[in-house]
């Protein structure tokens, strides 16, 4: 080794080893907080997060394009909530997950002293707080739409938006993770168009043919829509048959997103 | 006390019909600097990507810190610091805000901003990841790898894309780093920089060692002998050189059309050769005398044509 003149850049011991692993609160914390922002900073993610929900919302409130019981609003709550859900816990974890996988990020984090279990859960808490965040901004522009939901369905509506985004974000991560980043782009949007238009969101699936009603139900993004109806619309506790589509989608995605998630 | 940092034997991995690594081996001392160096494709990141745990090896041992990187992983990482060969940050993520994440996740970080300073970055902390250039990108690279004091670097061509005052500051950090006893293992296809910083250099082509050594084991096989180089047109008939120069000198032609005289080069050896080349009708470019640098060891080891 050929000495380097000594610059005096570096006080002896700056750099002597103390290594360990953070805080995994502190971890976690800042991974989750690094997520959330990086998703609401991205102006595509905010399109599909909050613009498009809170268009539909707006918009469908005050046109008469599809046939809805009065007041219009509060039968468009559960629907857009339930996009709202869905866009971010699948369409957007997918995409991004998809392209952070190509840019080496998952790979860079995965090298730190983070545990698997952290490198899920940061995205899922930060998940979290992005649809937090977008079902009180699409609750407030209902309410100046006229819109007064009970009590009791409110916090139905919180225990359903953390069993959806798990539910949905499992099956993003299961798509997210396994193929190339630019046909994660392409199935991950056009699987939300087909959820949205025929998934039972816009159109519920009771108002649907009934072979394919039945078949519409066992959709998570159906599932959800009603879950959210049985709490918002009816002030009730989801029925089982609403929860259990959701729980045995993101069960089975998450089993199958373990085996199937590469870092690169 | 003394277990290897890294400790590596018969290391095998095969990418399909590509064998990337055959039967790669080394051992490197706990506070020392390792330096792979290859030409491209030799195998370089691969090795380096089996010891931090991303890849398993088909066959072989590999040991990192006494642990085995496959099996213990979730007790080597809180341990090493990587630098990956490229990429390594959210797009859209601020160089400030990356480096802090990283940071969080090691129990003793230096301070971000501290470090930020020193790599030169702090006029970019605040800019998004894709907008940074090369250079800048993998200077946080290899801050995230610095900043959780770890007790092992893997630097995979740590320098590539910086310019001469990034990669001297690289040199710089790294010196400081085996000088704090932190132990470091970079790899590179720059002869100057295994030379300027390993205390071991491993040179790897095809996927198999064909030479490891201090820089000067490498360079100083024979102390006694000078050599002199020569590029001329290739296959040349040497006969006739031989005969006229002192006994004990030796000429032969290593790579095509780059030929080397070893034995006591004087003078009159010198005048030989230039005679024979006049004779020959061919002009000796480059011709020195000299010790053998690291670079001749290499190309002499690794051929001298581009391949692809």
């Amino acid at each position: 080794m050929t000495d380097l003149p000594p610059t005096g850049r570096f006080t002896p011991g700056t750099f002597s080893p103390a290594p360990g692993a953070g805080a995994p609160l502190r971890m976690l914390r800042t991974h989750a907080r690094t997520e959330a922002v990086l998703t609401m900073r991205n102006g595509e993610q905010v399109l599909l997060t909050l613009l498009i929900p809170l268009a539909l919302l707006v918009g469908l409130a005050n046109v008469t394009v599809i046939d809805l019981p009065e007041p219009r609003v509060d039968s468009l709550v559960p629907r857009v909530f339930a996009l709202a859900v869905m866009s971010t816990a699948f369409t957007g974890q997918a995409i991004a997950l998809g392209f952070d996988r190509r840019y080496g990020v998952v790979k860079r984090l995965a090298a730190t002293a983070l545990p698997r279990w952290l490198l899920v859960a940061g995205r899922v808490l930060g998940c979290l707080a992005v649809v937090a965040l977008q079902l009180v901004v699409l609750g407030i522009a209902a309410a100046l739409l006229g819109w007064s939901p009970s009590a009791v369905g409110l916090v139905w509506t919180v225990v359903l938006g953390v069993l959806g985004t798990l539910s949905f974000g499992a099956i993003g991560v299961l798509l997210g993770g396994a193929l190339k980043a630019e046909v994660v782009l392409a199935l991950a949007n056009v699987i939300w168009l087909v959820l949205l238009l025929a998934g039972g969101v816009v159109l519920t699936a009771d108002t649907l043919p009934t072979g394919m009603a039945d078949v519409v139900r066992l959709l998570p993004s159906a599932a959800l829509t009603e879950g959210f109806t049985d709490a918002l619309v009816h002030g009730t506790a989801p029925a089982l048959s609403t929860v259990a589509p959701l729980l045995a989608w993101g069960g089975i995605a998450g089993l199958v997103a373990t085996k199937t998630t590469k870092l690169t | 006390m003394n277990t290897p940092a890294v400790e590596v034997s018969d290391l095998v991995k095969s990418y399909g019909s590509t064998t990337a690594v055959d039967g790669v081996g080394f051992r490197m001392a706990p506070g020392s600097v390792l330096a792979l160096l290859g030409p491209n494709g030799a195998g370089k990141t691969t090795t380096v990507e089996i010891c931090e745990g991303f890849l398993r090896s088909d066959s072989g041992a590999v040991r990192v810190l006494g642990l085995d990187p496959a099996a213990d992983g979730s007790k080597l990482r809180p341990r090493i610091g990587v630098m990956p060969q490229g990429g390594g940050a959210y797009p859209g993520v601020r160089a400030g805000e990356m480096l802090r994440l990283v940071a969080a996740c090691a129990a003793n970080p230096l301070d971000p901003a501290w470090l930020i300073d020193v790599l030169g970055l702090s006029g970019c902390a605040r800019t998004p990841y894709k907008r940074l250039s090369g250079g800048q990108q993998q200077r946080l690279s290899l801050a995230c790898a610095l900043v959780g004091r770890p007790e092992l670097l893997f630097l995979d061509e740590p320098t590539a894309g910086m310019d001469p005052q990034a990669r001297r500051l690289v040199w710089e950090l790294v010196s400081a780093l085996r000088a704090d006893g932190a132990s470091v293992l970079l790899t590179t296809h720059l002869m100057e920089e295994a030379e300027a910083l390993a205390d071991h250099v491993v040179i790897i082509d095809g996927g198999r060692v064909v030479a490891e050594g201090s820089p000067a084991q490498l360079t100083e096989e024979h102390p006694d002998a000078q050599a002199l180089r020569f590029r001329a047109r290739s296959g040349m008939d040497t006969g006739l050189l031989v005969a006229a120069l002192p006994e004990g000198c030796l000429v032969s032609e290593p790579s095509p059309g780059g030929y080397l005289v070893t034995g006591t080069v004087d003078p009159q050896v010198v005048s030989t050769v230039t005679a024979w080349c006049a004779q020959q009708g061919v002009l000796a470019e480059e011709l020195r005398v000299g010790r053998r640098s690291l670079e001749d060891v290499f190309l002499d080891l690794t051929g001298r044509e581009l391949r692809s």
